[in-house]
């Protein structure tokens, strides 16, 4: 039986303490723990000393649904809870309904999938497989092996809630050492497998906020092998706003899991914004994201078909909004 | 060492386990409930699937410490020889268990879809299940044998 | 036929008789033993692919509390491998290593957090060799072969073998047809990974508990590689929690826990990780092959040449058969004039391949039915029809002298084509909406047993006591395909007692009399018709004692429901029993089963494909396509199985769905492929092995041919519906997009490559073209028997 290493264990009722204990070396925060414990258990995490889990905070779990439709919701809420609460935008119901397996959604959480941990085949691999290959750059290497020739890491961002959040404009509340921040979500990441979020390892992350967003239409698609429990290997948020006569007034399309980073895909929202919304202008939307992304083989299929994938799955997902 | 208090089965049980210390060695270690299987020990199969507080989760991703003071169901606890849940029974009629690994994640998964929607329809069967594999069935019989049960049919 | 059933007990769909068992999560797999004091075993593995192991120190990992023993390459230097032509593996390495996650050595520790730690104590001092990954790579001559001394190439074993004159039946033929296929080598991956227990017990003999398929090879090779007699070792299988293959060899675990508990005094347990399991393997072997087929204007084959190359991994395993497999079972299926086999096994440093259900004959399936579909297509006939013009007859021998006897073939084509629609459909769905058809055939039992001798291969024994209870033995250990529940039906068929009133005692070398294994398909044909046997005798002593002490006519006694009736009088079975017991003594029976010697001819490499009977399978699998994103779904499956007799139909059904699964596992998804040396992802997260939610509704169809010899009629259907499931979704891809794939699994992106070639004006293919530079010896020329057929 694969086994944790042995860990200390603290779990703090406030906020604030779990924020100071954050500062201490080797502390790592447990929200729901589905990323985080198969990482510690293939000992992804060589100088891991601590769990700070957020179990005994007060108030981390919870949606709000405001009087003008901003939706709160909080950093410890479940995706089973998001898939279950109706008032919630259908596409954010899905994409909750796409991570992982049943299982999974019941004990991860909303914070713990945005801040879920970059993945590579050559990253999330078991003990032996690891000391076999020497360490690439997350691991502690010198180099990445699915890019030698670059000096970065090239994990890539494998969350379905956040290419969606990205698509929706939400913001995220953190609280640090020096108090309470509230941020576009959008600026949470960062195009680095191993710096992938812009926060610091001390901040905690308490609550998504999605602004009234009336007449939004949007949508999710995934891209995986099977119906559950696989990591999307690339994720198409899209999110359109038409006026009467059909002209596209605003558009975000946002690819997960090409990069390290949601990527927002500006060419083609430029193509959308301003147009009649239609199969021309979503063809050419569709093949102006072509361009943007290149994923590398560091997920499951070739990084050629996922490249391949990015303008069909982006047209599906605008047509599913006209 | 950390106290946990949790409830399994009905029994509370007080232990010290260490911190990272996961649900599915408490278990089937600590407390000899060998019922919950394991096939990946990384979430990624669901054979070590109980149910916490009426929800089906995934044991060897707990740590034991975090599940204090919750509510804990085993395969051990829902039916005996007997006095199987009708579930338990089920699944021997419809040849849902061949190996018998998947057998007690599955049946939980399925306890817990039907405790919550007594009339799922297959479809609604087939998506709580998707997370816990079967190597053996094909899984068409335990969709058939979780049917079976469903308030309509009984 | 072995006997009717008459009783209504053969034949009823029943539930297993563990199933409240397994449902009530009280079945006791190998980890869920345990001893107090026992201690923790690990396997240290090699991160090398090759390379000779110059030091193993093991001196800090000693020093750790808590730490018992330690065991390395020196302290089991005996060499062993499942078959006698393949003694070439060491329980743990001693020279060298061949492929990452080779065994180099183990510890036992008091936890296994510190049995964890030191393995990461040992330190191994590599010098590393040349490494070789692909079948191009092992035909090449080199200094460093994997096994013996250079310069040589990596050759485990070939085989040539010519069966009529081919060369004849391609000249007569109106069309021929070639063509390369590939398929991917996959993992078993049982959900329960491989453990194993060994215990001193109170009187000194050492006691192994293993998640094993065959306790009787597992004991014969521990003595040898232990160094003791068989009879100082008890072993012990345990309920697998499936099998399918890989639990049919023996491992490195299984070998260290026993000498582990042996030079502690104290019980340990082994328990392979997920990864391990990966690297344990002995999985699928990867098969290049190119066949080539004459035909007659009218679609019957003249002649036809099939070439295997298969990637074995590391080590010989079950190879030699294996090899064998992917060229002997073509003809039982087609009436094949003269015939020609050639293939060999390559060694690569990869985890060892073995046997997987359908063993080393799914992957030369899918290409004779894929390459069929094709020829058809050539000659203008229906896939149907070109098969149908070929077809084996029951009652005939085919040309390298397989025995073939009872036949469902036609009635499982008949049933699955009618019940689907297939003729109609074909080539008019909608694109991307596919339909194909395929068949297979597989043993019911190799008709050789792994050791050459000239014992039983099954042998049962039943035990009635005072109460009337009767017990069966049998080491025939369940894997979940349900040979218990089997064993009970056939007993309980011939004695007039429900299945689940028998106690049936399986797998445990002290207690039962000696099954080879639950492997090839064997113990429903072979066990079953030891069972009967033993039945048979026993009820002859009851009815015999009945009838004496009624003083009637013992034509006048029969068995029925729980009683033995004699005229108008009927006698509970447990008085009857006892009248028995008083008239003959101990009520104990034995019987056997030993394949006839006629199956076979008696070539070199004839002693693989035989068996007593074959089952006979048709498959029919309706798929969509998209053909933008390559993706593949099977909507439907439609299975018709001639499976001699249904013993029990819930479990006969059950084991064609999960063939099913397994099979569509195979052609849409699951590869186990390596990037060099390095696993591509020894997980279940990587490894993907379909869920529910692919699975598509599969309508069983079960056939009975009831076969002269099985038990009851009975054959198998383990592996056998397995194997036309792959060409049939293959097929049916064709179908729906005019595209051939004649290599699998169907990635979507190789089925976007098929359709990019067929938009560039090609053919639409995906596939190997050529195949490694390698010269087949000339083959051995076989006459084919005299009553084979002739074009
Ligand atoms: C087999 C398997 C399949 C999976 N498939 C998918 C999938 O398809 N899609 C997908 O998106 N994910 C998938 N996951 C990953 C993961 O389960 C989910 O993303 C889940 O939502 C993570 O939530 P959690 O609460 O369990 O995270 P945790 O494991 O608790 O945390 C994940 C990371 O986020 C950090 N973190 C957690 N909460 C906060 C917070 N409030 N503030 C700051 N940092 C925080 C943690 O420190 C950790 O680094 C899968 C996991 C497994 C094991
Ligand atoms: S053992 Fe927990 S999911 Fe596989
Ligand atoms: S019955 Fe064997 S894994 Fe499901």
């Amino acid at each position: 039986m694969l086994r944790l290493p042995p860990l200390r264990y603290e779990a703090p009722s406030t906020l604030e303490e779990a924020v100071a204990l954050l500062a201490e070396d080797g502390a790592l925060l447990a929200a729901g723990g589905s990323d985080l414990v198969p990482n510690l258990k293939r000992r992804q995490y060589p100088t891991a000393r601590t769990i700070v889990s957020l179990r005994r905070v007060a108030d981390l779990v919870g949606i709000r649904v405001e009087s003008d439709g901003t939706i709160r919701i909080a950093a410890l809420t479940t995706l089973a809870t998001v898939v279950e609460d109706s008032r919630l935008p259908k596409v954010l119901r899905e994409a909750a309904g796409a991570v992982a397996s049943p299982q999974i959604r019941n004990q991860g959480t909303v914070g713990g999938n945005l801040c879920v941990d970059t993945r590579c085949d050559w990253l999330n691999v078991p003990d032996t497989w690891r000391q076999a290959a020497e360490p690439c750059l997350k691991a502690g290497g010198e180099m990445c092996w699915v890019a030698p020739a670059k000096k970065d890491c090239w994990a890539v961002s494998s969350s379905d809630l956040a290419p969606v959040m990205v698509a929706l404009g939400a913001e995220v509340q953190l609280i640090g050492p020096d108090g309470r921040r509230s941020i576009p979500i959008e600026q949470l990441y960062r195009n680095d497998g191993m710096a992938y979020l812009t926060k610091t390892t001390e901040e905690i992350l308490t609550e998504v906020v999605i602004g009234p967003h009336a007449g939004l239409r949007a949508t999710y698609r995934k891209l995986r092998r099977r119906g559950s429990i696989d990591f999307p290997i690339l994720g198409v948020a899209a999110a359109v706003r038409l006026d009467d006569a059909d002209i596209c007034t605003e558009a975000r399309i946002v690819l997960g899991a090409v990069a390290s980073a949601p990527l927002r895909v500006p060419t083609s929202e430029e193509v959308l914004v301003g147009r009649t919304y239609n199969a021309e202008t979503i063809a050419e939307a569709a093949e102006a994201a072509r361009k943007l992304a290149r994923p590398l083989n560091n997920t499951d299929l070739t990084s050629r078909y996922r490249t391949r994938m990015i303008p069909v799955f982006v047209r599906r997902a605008l047509e599913e909004l006209g | 060492m950390e106290p946990v208090t949790l409830t399994v089965n009905g029994a509370t049980r007080r232990l010290f386990v260490p911190p990272q210390r996961t649900l599915l060695e408490t278990v089937r270690e600590d407390l000899g409930l060998t019922g919950t299987k394991h096939g990946c020990e990384l979430g990624e199969c669901g054979a070590c699937t109980v149910l916490i507080d009426g929800v089906p989760i995934l044991s060897c991703l707990t740590l034991t410490v975090n599940a204090t003071d919750c509510e804990i169901v085993t395969i051990e606890g829902i039916g005996s020889m007997t006095e199987p849940h009708p579930l338990q029974r089920s699944f021997g009629e419809h040849g849902a268990a061949q190996c018998g690994y998947c057998t007690p994640a599955m049946i939980l998964t399925a306890k817990a879809l039907l405790d919550r929607d007594p009339n799922p329809s297959e479809e609604t069967i087939a998506e709580a299940i998707a997370g816990n594999m079967c190597r053996c069935t094909g899984y068409l019989s335990i969709l058939s044998a979780v049917a079976a049960v469903t308030e309509e049919n009984q | 036929m072995r006997s009717e059933p008459h009783l209504g007990i053969v034949g009823r769909a029943a539930p297993r008789v563990d199933a409240l068992a397994q449902a009530t999560g009280r079945v006791k797999y190998l980890d869920d033993l345990s001893y107090s004091g026992m201690l923790h075993g690990k396997i240290l593995r090699s991160t090398e692919a090759h390379a000779r192991i110059v030091a193993v120190d093991t001196s800090a990992a000693k020093a750790l509390p808590g730490v018992h023993g330690i065991l390395t390459g020196e302290d089991l230097p005996v060499a062993f491998g499942l078959l006698p032509v393949s003694q070439d593996e060491h329980a743990l390495a001693v020279d060298k290593v061949r492929h990452i996650g080779d065994p180099i050595a183990a510890v036992a520790a008091e936890h296994p957090d510190i049995a964890q730690r030191a393995m990461e104590l040992i330190e191994v001092t590599y010098e590393s060799l040349p490494v070789v990954t692909t079948m191009t790579e092992a035909v090449e001559t080199t200094e460093e072969p994997i096994h013996g001394d250079g310069p040589r190439n990596n050759r485990d074993r070939e085989i040539s073998l010519e069966f009529g004159d081919v060369d004849a039946g391609f000249d007569i033929a109106y069309h021929i047809r070639e063509d390369v296929f590939f398929y991917q080598g996959n993992n078993h991956a049982a959900l329960e990974a491989h453990g194993a227990l060994g215990v001193v017990e109170d009187d000194g003999r050492l006691h192994v508990f293993s998640s094993t398929q065959v306790p009787h090879y597992l004991h014969r090779i521990l003595a040898k590689v232990l160094e003791m007699p068989e009879s100082r070792i008890r072993v012990t299988a345990t309920p697998t929690g499936g099998g399918f293959g890989a639990k049919t060899d023996v491992f490195s675990h299984e070998l260290v826990a026993g000498q582990m508990a042996l030079i502690t005094g104290r019980p340990v347990k082994f328990v392979l990780t997920r990864e391990e399991v990966f690297y344990a393997h002995r999985g699928r072997h990867p098969v290049l092959m190119w066949v080539k087929t004459g035909f007659t204007s009218d679609g019957r084959i003249t002649a036809m040449s099939f070439r295997t190359f298969i990637d074995g991994g590391a080590y010989g395993s079950y190879g030699a058969a294996s090899l064998l497999y992917t060229g002997q079972l073509q003809t039982i299926t087609y009436r094949i004039p003269a015939y020609r086999f050639e293939g060999v096994r390559l060694f690569t440093n990869k985890p060892a391949c073995g046997p997987k259900r359908g063993h080393g004959t799914p992957q030369p399936r899918f290409g004779l039915e894929v390459h069929l579909d094709k020829a058809a297509d050539d000659l203008g006939l229906d896939p149907v029809t070109i098969r149908k013009r070929n077809l084996v007859s029951p009652n005939t021998v085919t040309v390298n002298h397989l025995r073939i006897t009872s036949c469902g073939l036609t009635e499982c084509i008949d049933r699955v084509v009618a019940d689907s629609g297939y003729l109609d459909k074909r080539r008019h769905l909608p694109q991307g909406h596919g339909i194909g058809f395929a068949i297979g055939a597989y043993m019911s039992g190799a008709g050789l047993p792994i050791y050459f001798n000239d014992m039983p291969q099954s042998e049962v024994m039943i035990k009635v006591d005072r109460g009337g209870g009767v017990t069966v033995y049998s080491m025939a250990a369940d894997c979940g395909q349900g040979s218990t529940t089997m064993l009970a039906t056939v007993v309980g068929e011939a004695l007039g007692l429900d299945p689940s009133d028998l106690v049936v005692i399986t797998a445990d070398t002290d207690l039962t009399p000696v099954d080879l294994g639950s492997y090839s398909s064997r113990v429903t044909f072979m066990a079953g018709n030891a069972a009967l046997e033993a039945a048979l005798k026993l009820t002859d002593l009851v009815l015999t004692a009945i009838a004496d002490e009624l003083d009637i006519d013992q034509d006048a006694v029969e068995i029925g429901h729980g009683v033995v009736v004699a005229g108008d009088r009927e006698i509970p079975w447990a008085e009857a029993a006892r009248i028995a017991e008083a008239r003959w003594g101990l009520l104990v029976t034995t019987g056997t089963y030993k394949p006839p010697k006629d199956i076979k001819g008696d070539y070199r490499g004839a002693g693989v494909g035989p068996s007593p009977a074959y089952s006979y399978s048709a498959c029919v699998a309706d798929v969509k396509c998209d053909p933008e994103t390559g993706h593949v779904s099977v909507e439907r499956v439609w299975l018709a199985h001639d499976v001699g007799r249904a013993i029990n139909p819930l479990l006969v059904r059950g084991q064609i769905e999960g063939s099913v699964h397994m099979a569509l596992g195979e052609v849409l998804m699951e590869e186990q492929t390596f990037r060099g040396a390095l696993h591509s992802g020894p997980s279940l997260l990587d490894y993907k092995i379909p869920t529910v939610l692919e699975m598509p509704r599969v309508e069983s169809i079960i056939v009975e041919s009831i076969d002269a010899e099985g038990p009851f009629g009975a054959k198998e259907v383990g592996q056998g519906p397995l194997l036309p499931v792959i060409p049939a979704v293959v097929n049916a891809v064709h179908d729906a997009l005019g595209i051939r794939l004649d290599a699998i699994p169907l990635r979507p992106d190789k089925v976007l490559a098929a359709l990019d070639d067929l938009e560039r004006g090609g053919p639409g293919r995906y596939g190997p073209t050529d195949l490694p530079d390698y010269t087949f010896r000339s083959p051995l020329r076989v006459d084919p028997p005299p009553e084979a057929v002739t074009v």
